[in-house]
């Protein structure tokens, strides 16, 4: 234990040895950096962490990173990581994935994941776009975006990922740049460290189908105000911002969730006297 | 058996529209003959009302274990006949068969009276009336008890017990109407008496769903994710109050995708885990049994049948699912499927369930119906079986640690969350020894390959099936799940007159065992294949499977009317040889 104590804990420790797929200048590289830096500041053993995704792009980030990981099916990352983080409390869980994959496919798991607040950190690597299927609207897209699949754009107002969060029950809502990956590194650390249920939208730009993303550098900004735990300003907050807002923009007092998992106590032969007449 | 071992068990139908009490009579009537000595099986036809709508307790009392239901019912009890012509079919009477009907309720219905049965018109509603807060169907309960010789004693015991807490008064009333009832009816001759061989040690009381919730708990399952669904929700709502007795936990899902992934993610974590559903939910579950099968994560699934396909009938049985448990899956996704073969059963086959997807490291379906899952059964406590979840786990790994090494029985051993140097990533994805993905044609085939032999090399040892009777028998009856009953009772009747014929109920699906298979159809010359589908559903799993010999013919329809043990007779007698 004493070693473990005196180890200096480095991102490159978290980071595997697999090449990533992803396009190059995909904002997922920093993401993943990110991720590193947080678990080496918070100085996480890799083996009591689980990096739990759905599919797509972003949510092949488990296997880049050196923890346990779970690549499982489109849109169920977060129920994965659920049965996790129930069976086994003690470990650091995240769940991370896209915008497709958590507000369409999983968007119900999304909901129930805020509202049940258990104590995990969900990562969205938003970019606005479909990128393993080769660029098609999700539901965070801008309405008139012209793709193949959508031609002339959805015409359907953007799904708000944050805003969704917080009246579903997330107790720690947070925005970032992956351009900023000291300050999403920091905002990681944050969440996982914040009990219950902790939601971070990271703005991850897709250079490949969607090279208009460029111009986020410029447009993200830090909050100007303070974080807040009141719902009700929060919300009016998150209905209002222009979605370059960043930093923790709600950190709720709510408890985790509970659950009875404990060690094998009682006796079968005691629960089996029910059925005796 | 002597030939008219058939005939000693006695057979009642408890009638009356929702609210009028009959399930709480039919629930008084097995615990009161329970103590009495006797064996039962009480099943429930029920119309889709949430409340309201036809009811009907259907009872089976005997003085040896009861598995199922008679071809015909010796006595039917109606408090009113508010739907009856939707159960009636159900409920199939005979010339000696007693109606017992109160005048208040008006004429039998055309349907049932056709059958000839006896009637006789009893004041049930009045004789109620006469006692303050007395209650028909405790009238009900004592009229019954006393046209079938059972003894007032165990029926007051059953009342103090169950009303005790609701107070003295209504404890007194109970009694004074269930004397009334037997008093009515004290001068009557009745169709069929039963008494108790031996009065009972330890009997047991469980339906089918709680008897599955029980096997998985012994067999070691300490995480279930659940969402509820006719005719299943019994399983989870037994296992939430038990499963924290022995450490476990269970976990209300928002659907069925939820609750199959999170039950996944348990079990990577390390917990033996579980879902349980029926048809509709099992269609949602299929992507995730695909990625406990290729991530080679253990998870079981108990599926209750019903009525299909879509929302079909979901409060009556049917044999259904077997299509969609073994062929459902995309690709190729060497998997489990097993069946009970009884109430009873279903605590040793859901518990060698647990023990087959955890010491193979895959998915498992078990298949139970709404018959046998929501009876309940009289039992004689079930042995002990030594079946725990044992799972070859890596405790210690070293450097160059493979999830996926192939192995020459397939199952490799599996480093667990929190387990230094074993980390690895799970995945759909198809992936190399190490778990890291992979397109190469090398590492598909060898992972394909490990992940087949596993579960087709395995060793099942004799539970695959139930073989009974003569080993010499040419005539052999192939059939699954809770149609097994019937044909078992069938074929004892048959054997009683001489005809000698051999059973063969399948507990496990799939994958094939053709060796055993084979061995057990050695000298078949003539086949017949039993089970409640329309389409023939286990008739096409075993043609696509196994070597049939001899002619073959099938025994099937569709639910919700059960497969009756006199159907079985009759099909072997009428059997003549093209």
């Amino acid at each position: 234990m004493n070693e473990l104590a005196t180890k200096k804990f480095k991102a490159s420790d978290y980071k595997s040895a697999l090449k990533p797929v992803w396009c190059p200048g995909c904002g997922d590289y920093h993401v993943l950096l990110s991720v590193t830096q947080a678990l080496a500041k918070l100085k996480l053993q890799p083996e009591n962490v689980a990096v739990v995704s759905g599919i797509g792009c972003s949510s092949r980030i488990p296997a880049y990173i050196n923890s346990y990981g779970f690549h499982s099916i489109h849109g169920r990352g977060l129920t994965v990581a659920t049965g996790v983080k129930v069976a086994r409390p003690e470990l650091t869980v995240i769940a991370a994935g896209g915008d497709g994959d958590g507000f369409s496919i999983g968007g119900n798991h999304f909901l129930h994941a805020c509202r049940r607040n258990t104590d995990m950190t969900y990562i969205v690597m938003d970019n606005e776009v479909y990128g393993m299927t080769k660029g098609q609207p999700s539901p965070t897209t801008d309405p008139s975006w012209d793709s193949a699949l959508s031609p002339g754009g959805t015409g359907l107002s953007p799904f708000h990922p944050l805003v969704i969060a917080l009246a579903s029950g997330a107790n720690f809502i947070a925005r970032t740049f992956s351009g900023d990956v000291k300050g999403t590194a920091s905002i990681i650390a944050d969440a996982i460290e914040h009990p219950g249920f902790s939601f971070v939208q990271i703005l991850s730009p897709c250079v490949t189908f969607r090279p208009d993303q460029k111009v986020w550098k410029e447009q993200v900004h830090e909050a100007v105000v303070p974080e807040t735990d009141d719902p009700g300003r929060a919300a009016r907050r998150l209905m209002t911002d222009d979605g370059f807002n960043t930093g923790v923009l709600y950190r709720g007092q709510r408890k985790p969730y509970r659950f009875a998992c404990g060690e094998e106590k009682g006796d079968i032969a005691e629960i089996q006297k029910q059925f005796e007449v | 058996m002597t030939d008219n071992d058939h005939n000693r068990s006695v057979s009642l139908a408890m009638v009356g529209s929702g609210g009028a009490g009959v399930m709480t009579s039919g629930s008084m009537m097995l615990e009161a003959a329970t103590r009495a000595g006797l064996y039962g099986l009480m099943t429930r036809t029920v119309g889709p009302q949430i409340r309201g709508g036809e009811a009907a307790a259907l009872l089976r009392l005997a003085a040896k274990p009861v598995h199922c239901v008679d071809d015909t019912f010796d006595i039917l009890v109606a408090v009113d006949w508010k739907g009856a012509e939707r159960f009636a079919a159900e409920v199939p009477l005979g010339p000696d068969s007693l109606i017992v009907t109160d005048p208040a309720a008006g004429a039998v219905p055309e349907i049932l009276a056709a059958s000839g049965a006896r009637v006789i018109e009893v004041p049930i509603g009045a004789l109620a009336e006469t006692v303050e807060g007395g209650r028909a169907n405790m009238v009900i309960l004592g009229l019954v008890s006393a046209l079938i010789g059972l003894d007032e004693d165990p029926i007051y015991e059953i009342i103090a017990k169950k009303l005790g807490k609701k107070g003295d008064a209504a404890v007194t009333a109970s009694r004074q109407a269930v004397a009334a009832g037997y008093e009515a009816v004290a001068e009557l001759s009745s169709p069929v008496t039963v008494s108790p061989a031996q009065a009972g040690e330890n009997r047991w009381l469980i339906s089918g769903n709680q008897a599955a919730g029980f096997g998985a708990l012994r067999g070691g399952i300490r995480f279930v994710a659940a969402y509820p669904i006719t005719p299943a929700t019994e399983v989870l709502e037994w296992m939430s109050p038990n499963l924290p007795k022995v450490g476990g936990t269970l976990v209300q899902a928002e659907d069925e995708l939820a609750s199959i992934n999170m039950a996944i993610g348990a079990s990577f974590g390390g917990r033996p885990s579980l879902t349980a559903t029926s048809g509709p939910g099992l269609s949602l579950m299929m992507e995730g049994i695909g990625l406990a099968v290729s991530s080679e994560t253990p998870v079981v699934i108990v599926n209750v049948m019903r009525g299909g396909p879509s929302t079909g009938i979901p409060t009556k049985s049917e044999q259904t699912d077997l299509n969609i448990a073994v062929y459902g899956l995309h690709g190729d996704a060497p998997h489990i499927v097993t069946a009970a073969t009884s109430v009873e059963d279903c605590i040793f086959t859901t518990q060698w369930t647990v023990h087959l997807a955890e010491a193979m490291q895959t998915a498992a379906i078990t298949l139970s119906d709404q018959f046998m899952g929501q009876a309940s059964a009289v039992i004689d406590p079930p042995a002990n079986i030594s079946f725990m979840a044992q799972r070859l786990v890596e405790p210690e790994p070293v450097e160059g640690f493979m999830r996926y090494a192939v192995t020459e029985s397939g199952v490799s051993p599996m480093s667990l969350p929190g387990t230094a140097g074993g980390q690895y990533t799970a995945d759909g994805l198809e992936h190399n020894p190490k778990g890291l993905p992979s397109t190469l044609m090398e590492d598909h085939r060898d992972q394909m390959d490990k992940r087949d032999r596993k579960v087709s090399e395995f060793n099942y040892g004799d539970h695959w099936a139930d073989v009974e009777g003569e080993e010499s028998s040419e005539l052999v009856v192939l059939t699954w799940g809770s149609t097994t009953n019937a044909v078992r009772e069938g074929l004892e009747r048959l054997n009683a007159e001489g005809i000698s014929a051999k059973l063969v109920a399948m507990r496990l699906l799939s994958p094939a065992v053709p060796k055993q298979f084979d061995a057990a159809l050695e000298g078949a010359k003539r086949i017949l294949v039993v089970e409640q589908s329309h389409s023939g559903q286990f008739l096409k799993l075993l043609r696509a499977n196994y070597d049939l010999p001899g002619e073959v013919r099938s025994f099937r329809r569709a639910g919700p009317l059960i497969i009756r043990p006199g159907e079985i007779v009759d099909t072997v007698k009428n059997w003549r040889v093209q």
